[in-house]
């Protein structure tokens, strides 16, 4: 075991050695990630029923919110939260610096949330306005008011239509969760960086790192191709009897 | 290349070894590290090292030559003998002593906390315990701040630039720093108006290595020990101070030598 080890130009003991420093990273990086997904999810809801249905006020000011935090850098937006608004001394002086502000973690989550919950926005618009002409009508001629076909038809349907682009999203924010290492956070990267800043190491700390993100991306993956499974079937493409015929391998 | 040559007094060359007499001593410097080495409007070179090495010269009673060099090429050049010495700010690292020799240390501008002026806590590891400390990742603060200070939480940030601005929005009780880096570029300005150092000197062989030497080829032990023992002359006579004095507010010597 010692001589393979040798072989790998890695200082895997100093790795094993700060290992429980990483697992605390993988809890603030989950912690981080998740939460944002999870308030910004549910703001994106009714700012994207809002966008999809035209409401003359709201419509252009959530659509200038989506434009701005869609078309700038989420480090930029960080770094504005992190050190742009502690240069006010209004707002240093002000009942949001104490607990809120001043704290990197605070500024993190208020980041990532306000992103992807434009981006989030975006999507969910995408799949409503999406939702097929036939369904609509149908809720129409059975009588249902604009609230109950939202709530009981175009909603369950758009939420099932966007699984497969929210994957990307919730990746997407995995991964720009790093910028929590540069104001401070000892989120996956920071303790990475921590290890090989302390120990004057390259890549040993950047190396652990990217193996931990790769793990949770895998673990999102399956979660994804499983709510696939579940709420997109009636959406899979059903095996025709004349392919069945010409294809012996048996159909799932 | 800019070659200058600087003579020194000559009425005690009768004193110096035969030997040492015979050539003048080529000093490589660099002339790009303000306030250390830099050019002067008229092409001259100035600054603490080249103040330095002069002195050196006048304490060994040699003829001394300076000859400017590249950072980067500056220990090839050594081995190659374009020159004798190095008095270029060159820290003593392990790294370097396996490729070359090293005089005892000419200067060491210490780590030192910075802090509120009414911080009301104390620069130990006691006073510290529970607070935050902002140092610069991947410096060797890091590491001294970790192994002096186990019960603070050390904070890291990627330039010492963003250490300085949270200590100001008060993010972190207390940073630590180069002395020199911290007096001229925050304490000395409006931002560090509110603040000051928090105790004293922090040196640190295994963290900070063991400061500014000058550099010479392996083997050259007799030059290195001259070397030695001339800073210690300068240091001893006040020339050393004087020329301290017209670059930096404190004494950059810093505490004893770290082979003690």
């Amino acid at each position: 075991m010692e001589n393979i080890l040798s072989f790998i130009p890695l200082d895997i003991t100093l790795i094993a050695q700060n290992f429980d420093r990483f697992l605390y990273g993988v809890w603030v990086t989950l912690n981080l990630t998740f939460l944002a997904l999870l308030i910004g999810g549910l703001l994106a809801i009714p700012m994207a029923i809002a966008r999809a249905s035209r409401h003359a006020v709201l419509n252009p000011i959530i659509w200038g919110y989506t434009y701005v935090f869609r078309g700038t850098p989420l480090l930029v937006q960080t770094y504005l939260i992190y050190y742009g608004l502690g240069q006010f001394d209004v707002i240093r002086q002000s009942w949001l610096w104490e607990p809120v502000l001043s704290s990197a973690w605070w500024c993190a989550l208020i980041a990532f949330t306000l992103n992807t919950a434009a981006y989030s926005t975006e999507l969910l618009r995408g799949a409503i306005v999406d939702t097929s002409k036939g369904e609509v009508e149908a809720a129409i001629a059975t009588g249902h008011s604009y609230r109950s076909r939202m709530r009981r038809i175009v909603l369950p349907s758009a939420f099932r239509r966007a699984i497969p682009a929210y994957s990307n999203e919730v990746i997407f924010m995995l991964h720009g969760s790093v910028v929590a290492s540069t104001i401070t956070l000892q989120d996956i990267l920071g303790v990475g960086r921590w290890l090989n800043g302390r120990y004057y190491l390259a890549y040993e700390g950047f190396i652990t790192a990217a193996l931990l993100y790769f793990l949770i991306v895998l673990c999102i993956t399956w979660a994804f191709r499983w709510l696939e499974r579940r709420y997109l079937r009636h959406l899979a493409r059903r095996e025709t009897p004349a392919a069945a015929r010409m294809d012996p391998e048996p159909t799932r | 290349m800019l070659r200058r040559t600087f003579l020194t007094t000559v009425t005690a060359l009768a004193l110096a070894t035969p030997a040492l007499a015979a050539d003048p001593l080529r000093i490589g410097v660099e002339g790009a590290y303000p306030p250390f080495s830099f050019k002067e409007s008229d092409g001259t070179l100035a600054g603490f090292d080249i103040e330095i090495a002069t002195a050196l010269c006048a304490q060994m009673q040699r003829d001394c030559e300076l000859v400017e060099q590249e950072w980067d090429g500056m220990i090839p050049a050594l081995k190659a003998q374009k020159f004798d010495a190095i008095v270029a700010s060159m820290s003593i690292t392990e790294e370097r002593k396996r490729q070359i020799d090293f005089s005892e240390k000419y200067y060491q501008t210490p780590a030192r906390l910075v802090a509120r002026t009414d911080a009301g806590f104390e620069g130990t590891p006691e006073g510290l315990s529970g607070k935050r400390i902002g140092v610069q990742r991947g410096a060797t603060h890091q590491c001294y701040a970790e192994k002096m200070f186990p019960d603070a939480e050390i904070v890291l940030y990627g330039t010492q630039e963003e250490v300085f601005r949270d200590l100001v929005l008060g993010r972190i009780d207390a940073q630590l720093s180069d002395s020199l880096i911290a007096q001229e570029s925050f304490l000395s300005k409006d931002d560090g108006a509110e603040f000051a150092f928090l105790g004293g000197d922090h040196l640190d062989v295994e963290c900070y290595g063991e400061g500014v030497g000058i550099a010479v080829r392996q083997g050259e032990e007799e030059l290195r020990d001259a070397l030695s023992a001339a800073i210690a002359a300068i240091r001893e006579d006040g020339t050393y101070a004087k020329i301290n004095d017209k670059y930096f507010a404190f004494d950059i010597y810093g505490g004893r030598p770290a082979s003690n």
